[in-house]
């Protein structure tokens, strides 16, 4: 299977700081499922922002979608972009947009006409069973809620990547297996999954899930799994 | 995102205006009045020029000065007769002596009256074409028939009066441009500071895929419609101030003052000023917005 992401000795460094990542080299196979765990201050969150193209790395290769991501030039990025969906810990939801308009963002960026932007936008609403909450606005919804209409958002325009960062830190555990539940189905309709956490009980609800593991800006990857994913682990 | 010139519902919902950020419009309503009446300003004394030139090009005055007035009134009458035989010469008449009397009457009193106060004889000479030869000529037909006739150009007492009123038009016109530019100046700032407001947003656009220039087109769309209906009623203002001001003008019934009236063509381009700032501002906020997204990935 063909790898849709892939790291070779990647290292960021904000600033004249220390090395955040140092060394990352891993590939991540179109439609498998990873969970990114370590501990506060490892590096995930950067991580992702490499994945999402948030950041650009200080050195190393980074190909994504089979093109070099580190040189790909500006003018291309929002094309990538569309490819990928982004679910933020924080939400980061436009607070003066319903729900519907929230959910509505990636495609009217990718310009679908209008008359074809309800239908679709209800039917994640009612995924993600918020079709009651068309019109509300974020700072009306609960953490759980604002947290699926994320995650409708990232998903609506079919990315072939997902990035999820703690989507379940903010949510009771009720909720949290919902969440993973919607990005379990995700997967399964194709879509590489990529979620940061550090709760060990959520890593336990995909069980086909593969991890990596972040150590101070570093892949622990004792048994070469990432850098050489196995074709009977990749769904 | 619509990529026409008028914003969908859903574009218009992105940036989020409760905060009074229509207080542009106002702004550019203001901006609008003052150049609307600059302009005016212009074009009424372009046209208090254009008049004078049309109208002094051209026209003689002929001054006998005999002392004597036997002379005075032979070499006059020879003159005139002179002057009505030149084909370059259109119109040629004298003007009554008690017309003469009557204006000079606020200086000279009764006296002005008196047949021993040598009084010029004067004549008023409109020429079919105002060239240098032609002039020559008349003067010297003139001189020929009248040695103590002196010939003036109208002009040339007018002249200082044109030139005031081409400098204003000049001033009003660079008070134009100072108020294009600071209007593109205002519009840049405004959409410097529109980013600020609205970073979290536009952030999550370019994480969903939002190229610059449809990030942009959001903003210029807004700062050019809040341009255009503030400089509407700006320039309904003015327009205003302008009649008012031509209302008292013609109760002066002065010549001149008369002449500071606008043409059609004076008010199609009043009429087009909202509109040339409404482009210009959408264009200065186009290009402040990608100026400024440039810098970030």
């Amino acid at each position: 299977m063909a790898n849709i992401v892939q790291f070779e000795n990647v290292g960021l460094r904000y600033d004249t700081g220390q090395e955040t990542l140092c060394d990352l080299s891993f590939s991540l196979s179109r439609g498998a499922f990873y969970f990114l765990t370590g501990a506060s201050g490892a590096g995930k969150t950067s991580l992702l922002r490499l994945l999402y193209l948030s950041q650009r790395p200080t050195r190393g290769s980074i190909r994504l979608f089979g093109e070099d991501a580190v040189t790909l030039p500006r003018a291309r990025l929002p094309g990538f972009r569309r490819r990928i969906g982004v679910v933020f810990q924080d939400f980061r939801l436009v607070p003066h947009l319903s729900a519907f308009d929230n959910i509505a963002l990636p495609l009217r960026v990718s310009g679908v006409p209008e008359r074809e932007v309800a239908d679709p936008v209800r039917e994640m609403l009612a995924w993600v069973g918020l079709s009651d909450k068309t019109d509300a606005r974020p700072p009306t919804l609960s953490g759980g809620e604002q947290q699926r209409v994320a995650i409708a958002r990232a998903v609506i325009g079919r990315p072939e990547i997902l990035v999820a960062d703690e989507p379940t830190g903010n949510v009771d555990p009720d909720m949290a297996e919902r969440l993973l539940h919607l990005f379990d189905s995700l997967n399964r309709l194709g879509t590489t999954v990529v979620v940061a956490t550090h709760d060990f009980h959520t890593l336990k609800r995909i069980p086909h899930a593969h991890m990596m593991r972040l150590d101070k800006g570093r892949l622990v990857d004792p048994t070469g799994s990432l850098r050489f994913p196995p074709p009977d682990t990749v769904q | 995102m619509t990529m026409g010139i008028i914003a969908s519902a859903a574009d218009r919902r992105l940036l989020d205006d409760r905060h009074g950020t229509r207080a542009m419009a106002w702004v550019m309503a203001i901006m609008l009045f003052l150049t609307v009446l600059a302009a005016a300003l212009g074009l009424a004394t372009l046209g208090v020029a254009a008049v004078l030139d049309r109208q002094l090009a051209g026209r003689l005055t002929v001054q006998v000065v005999a002392p004597a007035e036997s002379v005075r009134t032979r070499e006059a009458a020879a003159a005139l007769a002179a002057l009505k035989r030149l084909p370059e010469v259109r119109r040629a008449v004298a003007v009554d002596p008690a017309h003469l009397a009557e204006m000079l009457r606020p200086w000279l009193g009764t006296d002005g009256a008196d047949p021993d106060l040598p009084i010029p004889a004067m004549m008023d000479v409109d020429l079919t074409q105002a060239s240098a030869a032609t002039l020559a000529r008349v003067q010297a037909v003139v001189r020929a028939a009248a040695p103590s006739a002196r010939v003036d150009r109208q002009e040339s007492w007018l002249g200082p009066v044109r030139s005031v009123m081409r400098m204003l038009s000049g001033m009003a016109g660079g008070l134009v441009l100072l108020m294009a530019g600071a209007t593109a100046a205002v519009v840049i700032l405004a959409a410097r500071a529109g980013l600020d407001t609205h970073s979290d947003t536009i952030a999550v656009l370019h994480m969903l895929g939002s190229t610059d220039v449809q990030v942009a087109r959001l903003f210029q769309r807004r700062i050019g419609l809040d341009t255009l209906l503030g400089g509407l009623v700006g320039m309904a203002a003015a327009i205003g101030v302008v009649l008012l001001v031509g209302v008292q003008l013609d109760a002066l019934g002065s010549d001149l003052v008369t002449g500071l009236q606008l043409g059609v063509r004076d008010w199609v381009i009043l009429g087009c000023l909202p509109i040339a700032f409404a482009i210009l501002a959408t264009l200065a906020a186009r290009l402040a917005v990608l100026a400024a997204l440039r810098r970030v990935l």
